[in-house]
């Protein structure tokens, strides 16, 4: 066992982005190769780092375009800047954290694994997210778990607009105020467990200033047509 | 989709570079719009009673020299099939110079310090065809063009003059913008082409003709304007930035002690110096921001 990794670093200023996305997929192919990778010189590019499937960890240092660690499985990726559209978009396990702000559409779709903010999230942020957990320490803007279907979603901040707008299961915790909820979307009882759910969230995102018994909760009534087994016939 | 790129100077250094950062930023947008491409540079202010137009003929080579003769006004510069030229009366008698001796040209801009410069064609090559590295001047908007709505031509590129030392160039799409042109029309505004962010335009030379300010005109758009609009007006003093309420189209500002900077994505910003260490921000959807110089002083 190795105390210290050294990190591969590639300087995107000089390496094209292809071939630092394929060096990180031949590690997943090969299974074997640098564990540590430090990517620099990012200069908002899109796409870095997507598809990864190895556990290696990532650290990003700049700020990121469209898409970075999208479709994420297994690694660990962390953007030390802010991320634009669709940051781990369609993740389904591991870790992507941002230490600043996201643009739209944070976390969409995605399957599994935690994704942290650190920063503010934009519009649509979890939007359609299918059981990932996203941890945002500031505010999240409108339409933000619009259709979301399971998983949760944990706001420091504000939320905008349209909260959980025809929400499935998932679960929205907010500490801070909701501009308005979505349609079918509710408020509904911090339970113990619920506590319990946002103090062990707010632990593997690595806030510890946040009490977990500040949020209120929200989630769907199940009064869309949706839920009413006579439109089962519609799908 | 297209690209939006804005700079503005707050220091001498980015105002001499301001046409090279320009060009850089355009460059970075080609992937959003490769079919045209287009600026508004603000330099240069012609003396007070005096009026700059820039002019686009659609006639190779033409002769600029007699072209400014007929409307008694002198060269400042020809660049491509443009061509600025200072004219020693206001704006409207100005324009009915041109009208009257070459009805077949196109006034691009008019005002003191604006001057637009639009063509097809990738925005590099536009860049260089127009020579726009070497440019100097307190701001700049530029626009690369990915046609949805309409053809693909010089007049139909951006930006769009709105008026004296307005302009704007827009990335989205207006769907209700039939409607509203026949509405301007029998206000007076007039148009010559059928692309929506022309109406948009003449939507803001209209609203602001009834005395509005920029800032309400803008919010006029969040009520009568219907589509998917991220707005970049130009004005002679800095620029306003809008987007619709759901913010489909992306727009992202910085500011460094040397330059305010928006575009539709950060690379677009990355190209600029400092650029890693600039305050960084995401117009809120549905707010009106005006940055100018009175601001920033």
């Amino acid at each position: 066992m190795t105390a210290t990794v050294e990190a591969e670093v590639v300087d995107l200023a000089v390496t094209p982005l292809r071939d630092l996305n394929q060096r990180l997929h031949d590690v997943a192919l090969a299974g074997e190769g640098p564990s540590s990778w430090r990517i620099v010189n990012p200069r908002g590019a899109h796409a870095v780092a997507c598809g990864l499937d190895a556990e290696l960890d990532v650290e990003i240092h700049g700020h990121v375009g469209y898409y970075c660690a999208g479709m994420n499985k297994l690694a660990t990726v962390r953007v030390r800047g802010n991320a634009s559209t669709g940051i781990a978009e369609n993740m389904m396990s591991g870790l992507v954290v941002v230490e600043g702000s996201v643009s739209q559409s944070a976390g969409a779709t995605a399957h599994g694994g935690l994704l942290v903010v650190h920063g503010d999230a934009a519009a649509r942020c979890g939007i359609s997210m299918k059981g990932v957990d996203i941890v945002v320490r500031g505010s999240v803007g409108h339409l933000s778990a619009f259709m979301a279907q399971t998983g949760n979603l944990v706001v420091c901040g504000d939320a905008g607009d349209a909260l959980g707008d025809s929400i499935y299961e998932a679960r929205l915790y907010v500490r801070g105020s909701v501009a308005g909820l979505g349609t079918d979307c509710i408020e509904k009882e911090m339970r113990a467990e619920h506590v319990e759910q946002v103090r062990e969230l707010l632990e593997r995102a690595g806030i510890d200033d946040v009490g977990a018994a500040d949020f209120r909760r929200y989630g769907s009534a199940r009064q869309l047509y949706n839920f009413t087994i006579d439109n089962a016939g519609a799908y | 989709m297209c690209g939006i790129v804005g700079l503005f100077a707050k220091s001498p250094v980015v105002e001499e570079h301001l046409g090279a950062h320009l060009v850089a930023m355009l460059a970075q947008m080609s992937d959003r719009g490769p079919d045209s491409a287009g600026v508004a540079v603000y330099r240069d202010p012609a003396a007070e009673g005096l009026t700059k137009l820039t002019l686009y003929s659609p006639v190779a080579n033409e002769d600029w020299r007699a072209v400014a003769a007929g409307i008694g006004g002198e060269i400042d510069s020809v660049r491509a099939s443009h061509a600025v030229v200072v004219v020693p009366t206001d704006a409207a008698e100005a324009e009915a110079r041109v009208r009257a001796s070459r009805g077949d040209l196109r006034v691009m801009s008019a005002g003191r310090v604006i001057e637009l410069y639009k063509d097809i064609g990738l925005p590099e090559v536009f860049a260089e065809t127009f020579e726009l590295t070497d440019l100097q001047g307190s701001h700049a908007l530029g626009h690369t063009r990915m046609a949805t709505e309409s053809r693909v031509t010089t007049e139909g590129s951006h930006p769009f003059s709105t008026g004296l030392d307005l302009c704007l160039v827009h990335n989205g799409s207006l769907s209700n913008h039939n409607t509203l042109r026949r509405m301007l029309r029998r206000e007076g505004i007039e148009f010559q082409t059928e692309n929506d962010t022309e109406v948009a335009a003449g939507y803001l030379e209209w609203s602001l003709r009834e005395g509005a300010t920029l800032e309400q005109a803008l919010e006029g758009c969040l009520d009568d304007l219907d589509g998917f609009y991220t707005f970049a007006v130009g004005t002679a003093d800095g620029f306003a930035v809008l987007r619709d309420p759901i913010a489909c189209k992306p727009a992202v500002l910085a500011e460094t002690d040397d330059w305010v900077a928006m575009a539709s994505e950060y690379h677009a910003i990355a190209v600029l110096p400092g650029a890693d260490d600039a305050r960084m921000w995401e117009p809120e959807p549905g707010v009106v921001y005006v940055r100018d110089m009175a601001a920033i002083a």
